[in-house]
Formats: C-alpha cells, sequence, structure tokens
C-alpha cells in the first residue's frame, strides 16, 4: 500500500498513458484518435513534472536565505532534508524538466495541429471521418482503378 | 577522406561555424521559401540552400577526418551544461549522405512536382522539404538526447504534411499521412519516456556525458527500462519490423520525391540514432548483448524473409519498393547486430548503398509518373521503349538493390555476408541469402514487365521525363553503379563510422 501512495504520481502517468493508448487504437474515429494521442503525450509530461519535483522545494527563484522570507522557507522543511540539498537552507526543485517538456508540449501542440489540418483534409476528399467508411470508399476506388486498368 | 582535403574550400571563419550552419541553413531557407512570392523563387530557394548545407557538411567531414570529433558548444555554454553538437565520423558520414540526397532532391524538385503536387502548394511544398532537412541534419549533429527528440520531431512533422500533400496523385496519401503521423508521434514520446528514465538515473542529457555515468552506474533497471523505451521509439521511426505498419501506406501515397526523401534519410536517422544509443551511450555488457543477439537480430531476419515475401505478393510497384525497403532495414540492422566492427561497417556501407539505389528507384518511378499514371507492375510494361532513360536508370537501381556484380549493392551483401562469417553466425548467412533471392524475385518481376513485355494496347504511352528530372536521377543511379566499381569513398566513410562508434582506433 505504501508503494502505491509513494508511487501514486508515477501510477496515475501509466494509467493515463494506458488511457490515451487504448482511445488512440480503439477508436475508429481519427479526431478521437488525436484526442488519445495528446493524452498519450501528456502523460509524458507529467511523468517529467514528477521527476523534477524536489519535495518540499521552491519555484527555482533564487531566493536570499536570511530574507524573512528564505528563513521562514527554511524553517518548514525537514532539517535533514534542507542540510543535504538546500543551498543556504532553501531547497529547490529541479526546473530542467520543465523547460524540457515546455519545449514537448509545443512539439506535441504543432503535430496536433497537423493531425487534425490532415483530418479536415481527409474530411474533404472522402466525406467522412471515420476510418472503416475512409477503408470502405478507398476499396472502391481500388476496384475502380482495378477496372480500369 | 584525401577527397574532402581536394574539394575543402571553406573560409577558416565559415569552416568554424559549420556544423550549425548545416542546420541553421536548411531552416532559413525554409522560411525564405514559405515567403517567396512563386513556386520558381522557392525552387531557387530550395536549391541553393541545399547546396549551402552539403557544402558545409563537407567542411565538417573534412574538419572530422583531421581532428576526429567536433566539440561545438551552442551559443558559447560549455556541456554538460548547455546543448552542444558533438560530430564524429558516423555523424559526419550520416549528414555527407542526408545532404547529398537534399540536393538531388531539390533539384530533381524543378520539374518533377508537376503532376504530382497542386501547383499553388508547391512553395510551401519546398519549405516543408528544407524543414525536414533541417531537422534530419540537426538530428545526425547533435550530442543532446532531448536535443535529438526536437529535431526528429522537426522532420517528422515536416514529413507529415508533405506525405499528405500527395493527395493530388492519391487520395489515399491523406490517411496514410494520418496513420504515419500517429504511429510517428506514438514513437517519439516513447523516445522522450526512454530519455526521461535516462535523465532521472544520470542527471543529464548529454549523451557523452551520459555514457561516463553509465558506465560506472552498473546494472539499474531504470536505465534498462530507458534503452527499450529509446530503442521501441526508434524503432517505428526506423520501420524496424514489426514495427512498419506506417511505411507503406506512406511510401505508396506521397509524391515521388518525398518517397525518395523518406527512403533515403527519414529510417536512416532513426537507425543512426539507434546506432548511437546501443553502442555510443550504453556501456557494453550483457543487457546489450542479449539486445542485439535476441531482439535485434531475430526482429531484422524476420523483416528480411516477411517483406520480402510481401514485395513478391504486392501488385502496385511503389508498395513493392515500400516492402523492400523495410526489408533492406531488416539487412542493415543485421549487420548492426554483429557488434563488431566488421558489422557495423557493412550496416553503414549498407545504408549507403540502399539511400542511393532505392532514391534512384523511386525517383525513376517519379519520373515516370510526369507522364502516365501506372500503379501496379502491368502497367509498367513495355515502359522501356517509351521512356528509356528513365528505364535505364531505374535498372541501374534495381540491380544495384537484387545484388547483381558490379554495383554497390553487390558489395554491400557482400560485406555483410563477410562480416557474418567473421563473426561465425552462420544462421544470418542463411537469411542473406535467402533474402537476396527473395528481392531477385520480386526486381526480376518488375524489370521483365519494363523492358521485355509489350507495351498494353490502349493504354497511355508514356514520355522521356524532362532533363531536369533525369539529371538527378542518374547521378543517383551513377554513384549506385560507381560505387560498385570504385568504393573507396563509401568504403572509407563506413569504417571510419565503425571505428568512431566502437571506440576502436580506425
Amino acid at each position: 500500500m505504501s508503494f502505491v501512495v509513494t508511487h501514486f504520481n508515477y501510477l496515475a502517468v501509466v494509467v493515463l498513458m494506458m488511457i490515451g493508448l487504448y482511445v488512440l487504437f480503439s477508436t475508429g474515429n481519427l479526431i478521437k484518435r488525436m484526442i488519445g494521442l495528446a493524452l498519450f503525450q501528456t502523460s509524458t509530461a507529467l511523468f517529467y513534472i514528477s521527476l523534477g519535483k524536489v519535495s518540499g522545494g521552491t519555484a527555482a527563484i533564487t531566493i536570499d536565505a536570511d530574507s524573512a522570507e528564505g528563513r521562514a522557507l527554511a524553517a518548514s522543511l525537514d532539517p535533514a532534508y534542507v542540510q543535504q540539498f538546500g543551498v543556504n537552507g532553501v531547497v529547490y526543485s529541479n526546473p530542467l524538466p520543465h523547460v524540457l517538456i515546455l519545449t514537448a508540449i509545443v512539439v506535441g501542440v504543432a503535430t496536433l495541429a497537423v493531425g487534425l489540418a490532415i483530418a479536415v483534409r481527409i474530411r474533404e476528399a472522402y466525406g467522412t471521418v471515420e476510418a472503416e467508411e475512409i477503408e470502405a470508399v478507398a476499396r472502391v476506388d481500388a476496384a475502380r482503378a482495378e477496372q480500369a486498368a | 577522406m584525401i577527397l574532402f582535403e581536394a574539394i575543402y574550400v571553406a573560409p577558416p571563419a565559415l569552416t568554424a561555424q559549420a556544423p550549425i550552419l548545416v542546420v541553421v541553413g536548411p531552416l532559413i531557407g525554409a522560411c525564405v521559401a514559405a515567403l517567396s512570392p512563386g513556386a520558381r523563387t522557392a525552387w531557387m530557394v530550395s536549391v541553393l540552400t541545399a547546396s549551402f548545407a552539403l557544402w558545409m557538411a563537407v567542411a565538417v567531414a573534412g574538419e572530422v577526418a583531421r581532428e576526429g570529433v567536433i566539440d561545438y558548444a551552442l551559443g558559447g555554454f560549455a556541456p554538460p551544461m548547455g546543448i552542444a553538437l558533438r560530430i564524429d565520423a558516423l555523424g559526419a558520414t550520416m549528414a555527407l549522405l542526408i545532404a547529398s540526397v537534399g540536393v538531388l532532391g531539390a533539384l530533381y524538385s524543378g520539374h518533377g512536382l508537376v503532376s504530382e503536387v497542386r501547383p499553388e502548394k508547391h512553395t510551401l511544398f519546398q519549405s516543408g522539404y528544407l524543414l525536414c532537412l533541417a531537422g534530419f541534419l540537426g538530428l545526425v549533429f547533435t550530442g543532446d538526447a532531448f536535443n535529438a527528440f526536437v529535431f526528429l520531431e522537426v522532420s517528422s512533422i515536416g514529413t507529415y504534411a508533405l506525405v499528405g500533400v500527395g493527395e493530388a496523385r492519391d487520395r489515399r496519401a491523406l490517411p496514410a499521412a494520418f496513420n504515419y503521423l500517429i504511429f510517428g508521434t506514438v514513437g517519439a514520446t516513447l523516445y522522450v519516456l526512454g530519455v526521461g528514465f535516462l535523465y532521472a538515473a544520470t542527471g543529464t542529457l548529454n549523451l557523452a556525458d551520459m555514457a561516463v555515468r553509465l558506465a560506472t552506474l552498473g546494472d539499474n533497471s531504470a536505465v534498462q527500462a530507458g534503452l527499450a523505451f529509446v530503442v521501441a521509439g526508434l524503432g517505428i521511426k526506423a520501420a524496424m519490423f514489426p514495427l512498419h505498419g506506417w511505411l507503406p501506406g506512406a511510401y505508396a501515397g506521397a509524391p515521388s520525391l518525398v518517397t525518395v526523401f523518406l527512403a533515403a534519410t527519414a529510417t536512416k536517422a532513426a537507425i543512426y540514432l539507434i546506432m548511437r544509443f546501443v553502442f555510443d551511450v550504453f556501456p557494453p555488457g550483457e543487457f546489450g548483448e542479449i539486445f542485439l543477439r535476441w531482439i535485434l537480430a531475430p526482429l531484422a531476419a524476420a523483416a528480411v524473409i516477411v517483406c520480402s515475401v510481401q514485395a513478391i505478393i504486392e501488385k502496385e510497384v511503389r508498395r513493392i519498393l515500400a516492402f523492400s525497403s523495410v526489408a533492406q532495414v531488416g539487412f542493415i540492422l543485421l549487420g548492426v547486430s554483429l557488434a563488431s566492427v566488421a558489422g557495423l561497417s557493412a550496416g553503414v556501407f549498407y545504408l549507403i548503398a540502399h539511400a542511393l539505389m532505392k532514391g534512384a528507384l523511386f525517383m525513376a518511378v517519379g519520373a515516370f509518373a510526369i507522364s502516365v499514371r501506372a500503379r501496379t507492375v502491368e502497367d509498367f510494361s513495355g515502359i522501356a521503349r517509351e521512356a528509356p532513360w528513365s528505364a535505364l536508370a531505374f535498372g541501374a537501381g534495381a540491380a544495384s538493390l537484387a545484388g547483381v556484380p558490379l554495383t554497390m549493392g553487390f558489395l554491400a551483401k557482400w560485406s555483410l555476408i563477410a562480416a557474418a562469417l567473421q563473426a561465425g553466425a552462420i544462421w544470418i548467412v542463411v537469411v542473406l541469402a535467402i533474402g537476396s533471392l527473395l528481392t531477385l524475385v520480386y526486381v526480376g518481376r518488375m524489370l521483365e514487365a519494363m523492358f521485355f513485355r509489350a507495351p498494353i494496347p490502349g493504354a497511355q504511352r508514356a514520355r522521356e521525363a524532362p532533363v531536369g528530372v533525369l539529371v538527378p536521377l542518374f547521378i543517383l543511379a551513377g554513384l549506385s553503379l560507381w560505387f560498385g566499381i570504385d568504393a573507396t569513398l563509401p568504403t572509407s566513410l563506413a569504417d571510419a563510422s565503425a571505428a568512431a562508434l566502437l571506440g576502436a582506433a580506425p
């Protein structure tokens, strides 16, 4: 049970990721597939953010340890922890994963935009965004090409 | 490598910045092409930028030949804190290959797009093309795991759009592009996840730094999970069997030029990154060996057999060549899985050979497509009488693919078999032999229809492609023949790459 509690965020990541993957491959609707894909990507973002979190750590903006704010922050933390990680008594979360995920989110949005744009074009060309109906049209296309040959 | 000394004429100030100019040049070119007033201007921008990238790539390759490894700290921030470009012999080889195909493709696009891309899309097509070029070149130069993801996606987003543009010829390109986007994004996300594991275990994203820290870490399940995710993710992008589901549709639907570019660079860049991770980043050990011997090698062998058979069954020429590509990726990975200098060198040599011959084949198919709508092998009957020069180039590429002596494909297969024998892996030799025979069957079927059958009466007559298309086509086809006679350049590049990967003295 304690494993579940301490790894709650990672379990959430796994569950989200599997939901995303399931949506991605269970539905034939292209728009719903994009939603699944977005969920899948977001779970990775959550994973990275979890990695960067240091318990009790604050945002990575330098705080003077001698200021009232710094002292209050240091006092609110476990002393052993501060001794191990703190620079002058202030513990910061690792900002790098946030920066990375910011980039990954931008990439994800771009992919989503391209995917939706292609879905729009598919709707224009086939008159539907359901995979099965598209396949049915494609079969008709193939039969016609066969006849022409 | 002496060749590079001879044609190496870039001024020193430019050479010092060459690694980043290779990437930034096409990126800027992509913006300029998107804003250019007409298709002609965009085409010129495309040719000029691709040539500039090739020039700089040659300068970098010359520098690598002299110095060994180039470290380039972006923005002056020293690694491991800053993002660094790190170019060794393998990266330089890949960049040369990608930039060369990039230039030839740009030349081809002057006349080759007419029948396959809507006229109003030509400027944006050039922009996307340069974006892909920048992404692939960045991917093989970067020394940072996350930066590699960004470049991977820059190139991938470009290719999704470029594949979709093929709807002007065949509307199946749209679902194929969508499918490719889904698969590709899942692959990239798995890669990011794997990099996250590695980052959690090592605290660094710099590949060289990561390698040092992993060596001291020992067996660690997070690291092993990281490798698994990274390879699975890149395996999708590299069309590693059985993750190749997106490839046949995308190759068949995309405009010919895009297929040329994808076949020669996209899967190859992903294979490059797999090699980089497996051999460079991960310390040699039991886990890596088990992975190579029991996962990579059997899957590669399955790719060779299964996809060659599928290529034989297929009726459409583009799909035959697409399945053939998956099978050929299997050949390359078989060489890589030997994990010896000879095996890796053969793998890299095969990679170059396949890029050139498959590029020539798809470009020839594109040259036919300018004047005739031919899909199946039967449609191509007797086309050699109507468009002899394009058919000749197709024949040269096909001969190389089948491994006819005095072609680059023959040397590539030969060195693979030699490497497998040296490693004592007889079963790999058997797989290679069966794969080569199967290749002969589908290549023979296409050539028979083109050269020895009479044109179908009443069918559309093909015309010879314009000179602007024939020139890049003949350069590609000619290279696959020329390197089969004098293989000094690709062999030296492949050997240096293998030595750089395994850390052995060249």
